[in-house]
């Protein structure tokens, strides 16, 4: 019955890709909805009965390969983990493709979007449920594949193109890790599957290897490896330059995939991997700086940002570099409550852009808002929840899950533990400020934009809004819920085998026993944060503008996004379109080309050419050229008695 | 001095020569070919006698009855084709003929 959670999707795609001119728009709605509506019920049922029952198994579907001693199956496991994750995508799934039959009724493929919906859901299920790297590998792939797809979903766009090639070229760099960690995997322990990998951890973990010379801890090398997968999946710095481009897909695909489920893959991942992590501490510190580095760098970058939905993209890159943070200082129950919290209001506040954006006929430019909360009232309230869960205000799931992280950052006691606790309160004041700007700006003050869009705007049809109020209760209530499971006093019942942590890791257990401070201090920070958006966008509107023509250079600096792309277009792409160009012009047009097809034809028209010189039609030429054989002949009888 | 084999051969030699550079040095018309041809077989039917003669063997006077039958053939259709190509193109000048070609 479980694996009908992971298959029904498929179906769905199937019915509604390969059919949908046959069955038409809304036939193809309801199919697509259904399965995830059924989907989601399944995935809460088998929640029940895998996390909270404790009735965690693996269902084999068939064997995938067996080659010697490579064998990989078609496994899906639910435990703990797999079963928070399944049920969180099933449920944000279901909600996003209803709000999608109301947000996309003026598209004129809509069968296609909703196939593809269907296909990125069914990838991702089998993604969190593989039992083995090479099925993860496969969903891995899938949902790289869906995302591609549905960020150039309006294909006729050029943006949406080349946002859609930037996505799949930059998470290719970080597969390329991905798949030379699962090469390694293979190597060291002679086998894919996960419980034959993770029991045989603990002897592995003095495994060296000579790498140039240097002696090499093969465990940290794997996990390095395989965290590189997890930041280009998981737009963690210097691989993050797709997500905030990847926001010209349609909004319900920024919900799902780059905020809700896709990119949190990384995490899970890490998470999932904790027996390999955990003996691998060095990899762990990277996770934990690469994460801080991240948090507070995209952060930075909301700041200034004046597309609604790229405010959003940022922090969501932001809040991932959070639950990296989380697992890397062994917080993985931390990590995956922040995950679980984070899909609910990060999915909730693109919804809500995508329903303030839908009111706006289209237009994301917050600077073209404004006055905004008396017309759609119920996009604004629902902004308000999901922001005040991203700002982690108390009692909404995200007091309850980034509080958590960063007191285990801070009681973890190690150096990169602290400059990860240090980074993530200065990240969350920035976000309880970004947050705040993006409501005051888009729904407060006087109305920027001209009033034939004023006068369009509408609130959004109940198909759209009830998706939302689901969420909604998701991020106001999941915190609570979740805090006992996930980090409070029933985590080891909860997760059980799923997570391993080494006991002189567990700084779940030591934020427990934390000062005060170090776990009021966000909820203080992102006060502050709110009351200087207050003043800067509410009281003295102008002092953004003087602030900006003050601190040019830096203003700059963060508008242009810390200049990453600039910097990877002179140091990456121009070079490689260089030798790209290089190669086509003179290695394939001139040397293979000019030598091969091109130099044979020509040479065998330069030689017709002369041979036909021959033939010039006087009857006499021919006679005499007869006559030469002749005398040929007959020499050759004559000298060499040929007979 | 007595007529040898040689000189029947040379005379035979001389013929076929002139027949070959008849056709080739010739720039005028075809008729001219055509009698350059007649040479040549004629050159070859001397051969065949002469050899007759000195080998003691009537096959050859025999194939030169054949070889001149075969020429007169030859040459009523050589010049059956010059009409025709007279009538169509108005010339038979040997430059002129130089259409047998791709």
């Amino acid at each position: 019955m479980y694996a009908a959670i992971v298959f029904l999707p498929l179906i769905g795609a199937i019915i509604a890709g390969l059919g949908g001119r046959l069955i038409g728009d809304r036939a193809a709605q309801l199919v697509t909805c259904g399965a995830m509506v059924l989907a989601a019920a399944l995935g809460i049922v088998m929640f029940i009965d895998v996390a909270l029952d404790g009735n965690g198994r693996t269902i084999d579907v068939f064997s995938w390969m067996a080659s010697g001693s490579f064998e990989v199956a078609w496994a899906l496991r639910f435990d703990t983990l797999s079963g928070v994750m399944v049920a969180m995508v099933s449920l944000v799934a279901a909600c996003i493709h209803v709000y999608s039959v109301g947000y996309m009724s003026h598209d004129p493929s809509i069968p296609r979007f909703m196939a593809y919906l269907n296909f990125f859901t069914f990838f991702m299920l089998m993604l969190v449920t593989s039992d083995n790297f090479v099925q993860m590998f496969f969903g891995w792939e899938g949902v790289g594949l869906c995302s591609y797809l549905l960020i150039g979903f309006w294909y006729d766009r050029p943006a949406a193109n080349a946002a859609a090639i930037k996505a799949f070229v930059v998470n290719r760099v970080g597969d390329f890790g991905f798949a030379l960690g699962i090469f390694g995997v293979f190597l060291l322990y002679d086998a894919v599957g996960f419980d034959t990998v993770f029991a045989a951890t603990p002897e592995k973990a003095d495994t060296y290897f000579e790498f140039l010379g240097h002696n090499v801890h093969a465990l940290t090398t794997l996990c390095i490896l395989l965290f590189i997968g997890a930041m280009g999946k998981s737009a963690q710095i210097g691989l993050h330059t797709w997500l905030p481009d990847a926001m010209e897909g349609p909004t319900p695909v920024s919900a799902l995939i780059h905020a809700a489920t896709m990119v949190t893959a990384g995490v899970f991942i890490v998470c999932r991997l904790s027996p390999m992590f955990e003996y691998a501490p060095d990899a762990l510190a990277m996770v934990t700086i690469v994460g801080a580095t991240t948090a507070i760098f995209a952060a930075t970058i909301g700041l200034v940002q004046t597309d609604i939905k790229r405010v959003i993209a940022y922090s969501t890159c932001s809040q991932l570099g959070y639950m990296f943070f989380a697992a890397g200082v062994s917080a993985y129950g931390a990590a995956m409550f922040h995950l679980l919290t984070h899909a609910f209001f990060k999915a909730l506040l693109f919804l809500g852009s995508g329903s303030v954006i839908h009111a706006m006929s289209g237009e994301q430019d917050m600077r073209k808002m404004g006055g905004l909360y008396k017309l759609i009232p119920r996009t604004y309230v629902l902004m308000w929840i999901g922001s005040l869960a991203l700002a982690g205000m108390p009692f909404f799931a995200g007091y309850y899950s980034k509080d958590m992280l960063l007191e285990a950052a801070y009681a973890n006691h190690s150096s990169f533990g602290l400059y990860a606790y240090w980074l993530g309160i200065a990240a969350a004041a920035l976000t309880a400020f970004y947050s705040w700007r993006l409501l005051f700006l888009t729904f407060h003050g006087k109305p920027r934009a001209d009033h034939h869009v004023m006068e369009h705007v509408h609130e959004s049809p109940n198909v759209m809004l009830i998706p939302l109020y689901i969420l909604a209760v998701g991020a106001v209530i999941g915190g609570y819920l979740g805090y006992d499971l996930f980090v409070g006093e029933g985590r080891a019942e909860f997760w059980r085998e799923a997570l391993f942590v080494m006991p002189s890791h567990d700084s779940v257990a030591a934020a427990h026993h934390g000062p005060e401070w170090a776990g009021l201090l966000p909820t203080v920070v992102g006060v502050i944060g709110i009351a200087l958006a207050y003043v800067m966008y509410i009281r003295r509107p102008e002092l953004p503008g003087m602030l900006a023509t003050r601190f040019r250079t830096l203003y700059l600096f963060l508008l242009n996004k810390w200049y990453f792309d600039e910097i990877y277009d002179a140091v990456f792409v121009r070079p490689a379109l260089l030798i790209g160009r290089g190669l086509w012009r003179t290695g394939d047009g001139r040397i293979i080309d000019g030598l091969g097809p091109d130099g044979i034809a020509s040479a065998a028209r330069l030689f017709a050419r002369r041979a036909s010189l021959l033939e010039t039609g006087y009857v006499y030429h021919y006679a005499f050229a007869m006559v030469i054989g002749v005398v040929v002949i007959v020499t050759a009888y004559l000298l060499l008695g040929v007979r | 001095m007595t007529i040898g084999l040689s000189h029947y051969l040379t005379v035979a030699a001389i013929l076929f020569a002139l027949g070959i550079f008849g056709i080739f040095l010739n720039r005028r018309n075809v008729i001219i070919i055509l009698m350059s041809i007649e040479l040549i077989l004629l050159a070859v039917n001397l051969n065949f006698v002469t050899f007759s003669t000195f080998l003691h063997d009537i096959v050859g006077q025999l194939f030169a009855m054949f070889v001149l039958t075969v020429a007169a053939a030859e040459a009523a259709i050589g010049l059956a084709i010059l009409v025709v190509y007279f009538r169509n193109r108005g010339t038979i000048a040997v430059e002129d003929i130089n259409q047998m070609k791709g």
